[in-house]
């Protein structure tokens, strides 16, 4: 019995263990929470949302050209992105065994866990350099090269999952094959990619580096291609490093903000992927 | 006429009267099928008439589903396997280059040993499947319910037709799958297994379906049920170990089966 008796030992100790782990990992997601309401709704204002920047000393005013900077450059990002990258994925799930198909998925493995500063250069020699100056679009192009890589790589497992029962459902039915992998196979992957593709735009509406020399600021609103853009992450940036106690406010508030903006895209992606059909398992 | 379209694998398919009759629906010569160094199908040669029923029976890991497989280039899509010989269908042979196995495959239409409803379709859905994907236009909701009624389905799901397709029983779901394939008209059906999961009520109304179909189609058939060859098919092929064992009118197979290991398969001694 005593074997009996140490092994309920065991089981209590490792259930106790795993829930230590867990609240670990919470401790630092509820202090970020914590910390960035408790500092940040004080200066949520309608104002806030809408208003352009004052300049140091002056109330109020507002982070809008930001809000709206990054709205733009990462619609035009996924524009360039979403399309790219899931493109390359189906390709890769379909016809990624030969030499081109591993050529292309390993750059894209490779380019995923790129640090994104170093993206940031090469949008500024690629865009910035030859436009001759600091732009929106220059911007986009930088998340745009971020979020294909890894929607390429997410993409590619969910299509592989995919039964290939369907596949031969759809084939037996006389439909193309690109049709199949568009109409049935990417369909059946859909709720999957649609989450990929909010993940990988929250994730991009979240950085900072690739647009501190492509997108640069702006101190107005901008929805000009061509002109240097605001941007959240930037506008949080550059209120946290300034020495003044009301611009840190702003960075807290900011900050809020963009959590905001990230968790509604997260929250959208669950509501986009609920199943239409009724009795669905 | 059914006597013509035995034959014994050795000698050449459907030459046994030797008359002038028309070419064969299906015919198979010499097909050998291999997954890597497994030979799967084996030196095989048979023919199937026109709005005949053969049905192939035989052990499991015979080969059968292989078998039928090949017959609408199923198998294009495994790496990993590899086809000889020739498939005619209307004496046009599947296995050449011309032949666009995208177009091959609306007249060889195919049910699967498994059922695989589309699961991000409603039951309507999958039924007019075919027709939507192909981007054909028309009247889907006349389509589906013939179909679904020819499946003998149409009474369980007529009031739920926007329900999603996994939400039915296995044994529905199969019988959906066979309303999806009789959609698009083919001129062929392969069926593999197509009762296996279901009840003796459904299991008789597809056969009675098949039955019907006959007229209209031609179909190949597997089952491990004897009875069930027997009710349906006018001819059967009875595969042991990926080769051909014998083939000759159901009846005949049956009563008075030429070969040993066949006459041992059909009362029961093995397999
Ligand atoms: N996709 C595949 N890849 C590799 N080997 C395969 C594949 N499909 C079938 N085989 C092999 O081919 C042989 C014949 O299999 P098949 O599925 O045709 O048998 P079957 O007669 O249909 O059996 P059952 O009655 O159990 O369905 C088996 O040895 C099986 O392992
Ligand atoms: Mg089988």
């Amino acid at each position: 019995m005593r074997h009996f008796a140490f092994r309920r030992f065991m089981n209590v100790f490792m259930t106790v263990l795993c829930g230590v782990a867990l609240v670990a990992a919470f401790i630092p997601l509820i202090s970020v929470l914590y910390l960035v309401i408790s500092k940040g709704a004080a200066g949520l204002s309608w104002d806030f949302f809408t208003q352009l920047p004052k300049p140091v000393g002056e109330e109020g005013g507002g982070i809008g050209n930001a809000l709206v900077g990054t709205l733009y450059m990462v619609g035009l990002a996924c524009l360039m992105g979403l399309p790219v990258g899931v493109g390359a994925g189906v390709f890769l799930a379909e016809r990624g065994d030969g030499t081109v198909g591993k050529t292309v998925r390993f750059v894209a493995e490779v380019l995923s866990g790129v640090p994104s500063i170093v993206i940031g250069i090469v949008a500024y020699a690629m865009v910035v350099i030859p436009m001759r100056h600091f732009s929106a679009l220059a911007g986009s192009v930088a998340l745009a090269i971020m979020i294909v890589p890894y929607l390429a790589c997410s993409t590619e497992e969910l299509i592989r999952v995919v039964p290939t029962s369907l596949r031969e459902a759809s084939l037996a039915l006389g439909v193309t094959n690109w049709r199949t992998s568009l109409l049935v196979i990417l369909r059946t992957a859909m709720t999957g990619v649609v989450t990929a593709c909010l993940l990988a735009v929250a994730r991009v509406a979240g950085e900072t580096a690739p647009l501190l020399f492509t997108a640069l600021n702006n101190q107005y609103w901008n929805v000009s291609p061509v002109q240097p853009t605001a941007s959240l992450t930037v506008a949080i940036y550059n209120y946290a490093i300034s020495p003044y106690e009301d611009w840190h406010a702003k960075a807290w508030t900011a900050a809020l903000v963009l959590l905001m903006l990230v968790g509604l895209l997260n929250l959208t992606s669950r509501v986009l992927t609920r199943n239409r059909l009724k009795g669905a398992r | 006429m059914n006597a013509l379209a035995s034959s014994a694998p050795d000698s050449a398919p459907a030459v046994a009267a030797g008359a002038a009759i028309a070419t064969p629906k299906v015919e198979v010569q010499k097909l050998n099928v291999w997954f890597a160094k497994n030979h799967a199908v084996k030196d095989t040669s048979l023919a199937v008439q026109v709005h005949t029923v053969l049905a192939v029976i035989g052990p499991s890991g015979c080969g059968k589903s292989t078998f039928l497989r090949a017959l609408n280039r199923m198998h294009d899509l495994v790496p990993v396997a590899r086809v000889t010989g020739k498939v005619l269908v209307d004496g046009q042979d599947l296995y050449t280059r011309e032949v666009d196995p995208v177009l091959l495959r609306r007249r060889v239409g195919m049910v699967f040993q498994r059922p695989n409803p589309f699961p991000t379709m409603s039951i309507e859905e999958n039924v007019a499947a075919g027709l939507v994907l192909n981007g054909i236009s028309g009247n889907h909701a006349e389509v589906v319910e013939r179909s679904l009624r020819k499946a003998a389905l149409w009474d369980e799901v007529k009031d739920r037709l926007g329900h999603a397709a996994t939400s039915l029983s296995g044994g529905q779901q199969q019988r959906l799958c066979i309303a999806r394939a009789l959609a698009i008209e083919p001129e062929v059906l392969l069926m593999d297994e197509p009762a296996s999961a279901l009840d003796p009520i459904a299991t008789a109304k597809i056969e009675e379906l098949i039955h019907e179909l006959k007229e209209h189609y031609t179909i190949i058939i597997v089952t491990h049920s004897m009875q069930q060859a027997a009710r349906v098919s006018d001819h059967t092929a009875f595969f042991y170990m990926g080769e051909l064992v014998e083939m000759g009118a159901t009846e005949q197979i049956f009563t008075n089966p030429k070969e040993r290991r066949t006459e041992d398969y059909v009362t029961g001694k093995f397999g």
